[in-house]
């Protein structure tokens, strides 16, 4: 039987997302679910009802009738303990969680016996999960939001212009951690015409960093900051020290300061301090994106917006909110994609496969079990190193028994190539009559020009190329030809002519086919090559 | 007609068929190109058929064969199908090695063309017929085999004899030992049977040079024939003393082997390496013993999907291979450029050397098709836009794109060049199985995290994209 997907409005304030668009409710049916909604649930994303039930959703007007009608929840944010409360057994939910935040809630969930899918325990370094990870899609938005609130907050323009009136330098932006966040908000910076910079401990992203159009800043220090799933670690006191000089180089020279230094289950890394603050030039602006866990700049206060030292700090928590339209739609695609890995039967029954990494990662509780953490993905194991990968060139050259090939045997292979042409010459010119010196001028000096013309011939055509001197090579009849019906010589030898005269023939009625056929299907063939 | 303006005829003629190659440079002069090459073949054969050395008597003779050969030669270029062309060039390049050797034969038991000559002329003029024939010899029977395996009548695998390469040196001492023979033959049917002996050994030398080859080596092969069958040429030239032959058949030969040189140099192979042997022999082995399995997994799409990528991209290369030849795909392929093309996305196609089974196969095909030559470009030329393409779609080829060859030394197709679709955003690779291509080798590129493969015949699956497009 299909089963009944529900989404309820969220409660949380501020929230403005909501789980499913009407565009992913159409999916969804197609898939074999019915869709229902709680009424208002997509109205602050400006999805209305009406929207909903176009898209063949059905529309209940209470929460605890949807959560009653629902066999599986989606929603954006964690439950409250009164909507764990309406749920039923044998109910699935699909969520944020942070379970590891949230301890008190998992014994909660798992009291009512019912399945629970944290999409933010989706195993990320899975090339499958990547269309369903929905941490990557909101960090984005966020990414791509803090650069808007600083243009709002910013009394300049970002992109350097000239005008009638004189030049306007473009403001510099810097970017402290270049996670998806980071990389979304480089992108939205530049594209404003802004000069970017950014910096991240993990020195791999900076390739990310360039191809973003911004400028990686390095911390003169070594050390490697990669902590393991594609997160940071917390850094040696020597790098700390280091990274502190840079970000107060860039403090002084920056206009805007973006930060997103999180890492995992840790409070956000203290980068910018209050002489920092203090040093920008005012009218600055720096937007705290780690303020809910305590933010990255010592003066931020979360869910505010502070001037200090004529600074503008955003301490938003609800970035991607503040996108709800576009959030909720990335969203609902994620949760859709998960809901696709779910249901591969199109039959509209999810199956909770915990055989497969992506969804066993997912999955915190089953059926009442609390199943987080999960064991540690067993990842492909990356190629054994190449035995032969070290091999030098020059044996790479002649590994496969095609014979040497190196610089110095080249110059050798030239050198005996003359010897053996030289004596070759040597030997015709010495032995060979007159007669056979002429053709032989004719045939060398054609050899060449055969080589010098065959080079200018364009790839394209080497089909016709090579029927074109197919037919050329009919030439061949004129042996022929003259066989057939020679003058008599003096002397009237006897001549076998009836053998002669049908070989020669024969051979002008092969050669006729290839002449006129060759001709005829190069001719076919240069045809239809044309221009746009 | 005089003798000496036969022979301006045929400086004339010489003249025209150089244009006509060089006419070749670039598609918009290539027609002229062709009308030079029938013209000057026009005077050649005019000349000498007016010229002192055939008299009326022949005329009945020539006019039957000709017309003969020129219904059956002009009814198969009318008929074939573009994606046969390998096999027609293959048994036209039979055509040529037959007549050579039929011509040689002629010569040889005409008693006129041999009395003309005494000592060191003498032996120079057998030399050249024991040599033509020998060469037309081995042009017509591996020709003959080139067609056969290009047209699906006879096994692409390599057939691999035991000892193939001492089979090989014993026909060449044979021919070498009857040449000896021939030349120290008194009389017509003294030296009949070395020609005889060594025109059989020939015929099986070409046969078993042309069964050794793999399937995807027959770029080389069929170019190698087309070079043989202008030596043979050439060869008949001297024999005859006439020039006319002898810079065409140089001109024809030069022709083959520089294509054949490109075709090996696009695999990164010896050209002795290729005749020597197929792919098989070597493949298998170091495939096996470097152990470099992929790593990662395939990630399957269907049409839809491909059509959502394609629909959603702004820059797409196709690569086209033998598969696309084999499903007879091009027309829907430039339905789907054409439908893409229209609304703004820009589409090119990237060609290797080699693929196909001749030189300069895809170019036909996509140019039967009607995609215009201007966005069918080669390798080198857009080997560097991978990572600005969106979707680079790979259909029916395997070997020419695979990233082994640039990144494990231990490939047997390490350091030949390929196209670098797995720069692309996505790469969408059309396969009917995960099978390896001619090579042997397993594909790394299938197992890239920006790869999809769709699974199908080619021809259906494009179709069910082109549905999808227009839906």
């Amino acid at each position: 039987m299909p089963l009944t997907i529900g989404v309820p409005r969220e409660t949380a304030a501020g929230e403005k997302r909501v789980a499913t668009v009407p565009e992913v409710v159409e999916k969804l049916i197609k898939l074999g679910f019915s869709v229902a909604l709680e009424s208002g649930a997509g109205t602050a994303a400006n999805f209305s009802d009406e929207s909903y039930r176009a898209a063949g959703a059905e529309v209940f007007d209470t929460a605890t009738k949807l959560w009653a009608a629902a066999d599986v929840v989606f929603k954006v944010r964690a439950p409250t303990a009164e909507e764990v409360a309406l749920m039923h057994e044998g109910q699935t939910l699909i969520s944020f969680v942070w379970p590891a935040q949230n301890a008190e809630l998992m014994q909660q969930l798992a009291a009512r016996k019912v399945t629970v899918l944290a999409i933010d325990s989706l195993p990320r370094m899975l090339s499958r999960a990547q269309k369903m990870d929905a941490l990557t899609s909101m960090a984005g938005i966020s990414g791509y939001r803090a650069v808007v609130e600083a243009a709002g907050a910013f009394g300049r323009f970002f992109n350097g212009q000239v005008t009638a009136a004189g030049k306007i330098p473009p403001a510099k932006v810097f970017v402290a951690g270049a996670g998806v966040a980071g990389l979304a908000a480089i992108g939205t910076a530049v594209g404003l015409g802004a000069i970017v910079r950014a910096n991240d401990t993990r020195a791999e992203v900076a390739d990310q960093v360039v191809s973003m159009g911004g400028e990686f800043v390095k911390v003169d220090y070594e050390e490697e900051g990669s902590g393991g799933g594609g997160y940071a670690k917390v850094m040696s006191e020597g790098f700390q020290q280091a990274q502190r000089e840079m970000y107060a180089k860039q403090a002084r020279e920056v206009d805007i300061i973006i930060t997103t230094a999180l890492i995992p289950g840790k409070p956000a890394p203290r980068l910018i301090t209050a002489e920092m603050v203090q040093s920008m030039k005012p009218g600055s602006v720096i937007v705290d994106m780690a303020a809910e866990q305590g933010g990255n700049c010592e003066l931020t206060e979360p869910g505010q917006v502070v001037v200090k030292h004529g600074v503008t700090i955003i301490g938003h928590t609800d970035l991607v909110s503040r996108l709800a339209t576009q959030s909720s739609t990335l969203y609902s695609t994620n949760l859709f994609r998960l809901t696709e890995e779910l249901c591969k039967n199109k039959d509209g029954v999810i199956n909770v496969n915990m055989e497969d990494d992506a969804i066993r990662g997912l999955t915190v509780i089953k059926d009442g079990t609390i199943t987080w953490p999960p064991p540690p993905l067993t990842l492909p194991a990356p190629p054994p190193p190449k035995p032969t990968a070290a091999a030098k060139p020059a044996e790479k050259k002649g590994g496969h028994g095609h014979g040497g090939g190196g610089e110095q045997s080249s110059a050798q292979s030239v050198a005996i190539t003359f010897l053996v042409g030289a004596a070759l010459f040597w030997f015709i010119g010495a032995n060979a009559p007159a007669a056979f010196i002429g053709h032989f001028t004719v045939f060398v000096l054609a050899c060449f020009i055969g080589y010098m013309v065959i080079w200018n011939v364009t790839p394209a055509l080497h089909t016709p190329l090579m029927s074109v001197t197919n037919a050329i090579s009919s030439i061949i009849a004129i042996g022929a030809l003259v066989q057939v019906a020679p003058p008599l010589t003096e002397g009237g030898l006897e001549r076998p002519e009836t053998w002669i005269v049908s070989l020669a023939v024969v051979s002008i009625a092969l050669v006729a086919i290839n002449m006129f056929g060759g001709f005829a299907v190069t001719q076919r063939m240069l045809e239809m090559f044309r221009k746009n | 007609m005089s003798v000496t303006l036969a022979t301006v005829s045929y400086v004339g003629a010489t003249i025209l068929f150089i244009l006509s190659l060089g006419g070749l440079s670039h598609p918009e002069t290539s027609r002229r190109g062709n009308l030079y090459g029938m013209i000057g073949m026009t005077i050649a054969v005019l000349a000498t058929v007016f010229g002192p050395q055939v008299t009326s008597a022949g005329y009945g003779w020539i006019i039957g064969a000709m017309v003969v050969g020129a219904c059956i030669g002009v009814f198969a270029a009318r008929t074939v199908k573009m994606t046969q062309m390998p096999e027609l060039v293959a048994l036209m390049h039979s055509l040529v090695g037959l007549a050579a050797v039929l011509v040689g034969f002629a010569n040889y038991i005409d008693p006129a063309a041999a009395g003309q000559f005494q000592g060191a002329e003498k032996t120079i003029h057998e030399i050249e017929i024991y040599v033509g024939i020998l060469i037309g010899a081995v042009t017509f029977s591996g020709s003959i085999i080139a067609f056969g395996k290009l047209s699906g009548k006879i096994s692409g695998k390599p057939v691999l004899l035991p000892a193939r390469h001492w089979i090989n040196l014993a026909g060449l001492l044979i021919v070498v030992y009857f040449g000896r023979e021939f030349l120290h033959a008194h009389s017509l049917s003294e030296g009949m049977t070395p020609l005889v002996v060594m025109t059989a050994v020939s015929l099986l030398f070409g046969i078993h040079m042309v069964m050794a080859i793999g399937g995807a080596d027959m770029p080389v092969v069929v170019s190698m024939l087309n070079s043989y069958s202008g030596w043979a040429a050439a060869a008949t030239g001297f024999m005859l003393n006439n020039d006319l032959l002898i810079v065409t058949g140089a001109l024809v030969g030069s022709s083959g082997a520089i294509l054949s040189y490109i075709m090996c140099k696009a695999m990164n192979r010896h050209f002795i390496s290729v005749i020597a042997g197929g792919f098989g022999t070597e493949g298998g082995t170091p495939a096996a013993s470097s152990g470099t399995q992929p790593a990662g997994e395939v990630v399957a799409v269907s049409a839809a999907e491909t059509a959502d990528l394609l629909r959603e991209a702004k820059n797409v290369i196709i690569v086209p291979g033998y598969g696309m030849a084999v499903a007879q795909a091009q027309h829907t392929v430039y339905e789907i450029t054409k439908f893409l093309r229209e609304k703004g996305v820009n589409v090119r196609f990237g060609i290797h050397p080699v693929a196909g089974r001749m030189p300069g196969h895809m170019n036909v095909l996509l140019a039967e098709a009607k995609v215009p030559y201007d966005i069918v470009l080669e390798m080198d030329e857009l080997n560097d836009d991978f990572p600005n393409t969106d979707v680079a779609m790979v259909i029916g080829a395997n070997d020419i794109v695979n990233p082994a060859a640039q990144d494990d030394p231990g490939s047997p197709i390490a350091g030949m060049p390929v196209l670098e679709v797995w720069k692309a955003k996505i790469s969408i690779v059309m396969k009917r199985s995960m099978a390896s291509g001619y090579a042997g080798v397993d594909n790394p590129l299938f197992y890239k995290e920006n790869n999809r493969m769709l699974f199908g015949d080619a021809k259906k699956m494009l179709d069910e994209v082109q549905a999808a497009l227009k839906g």
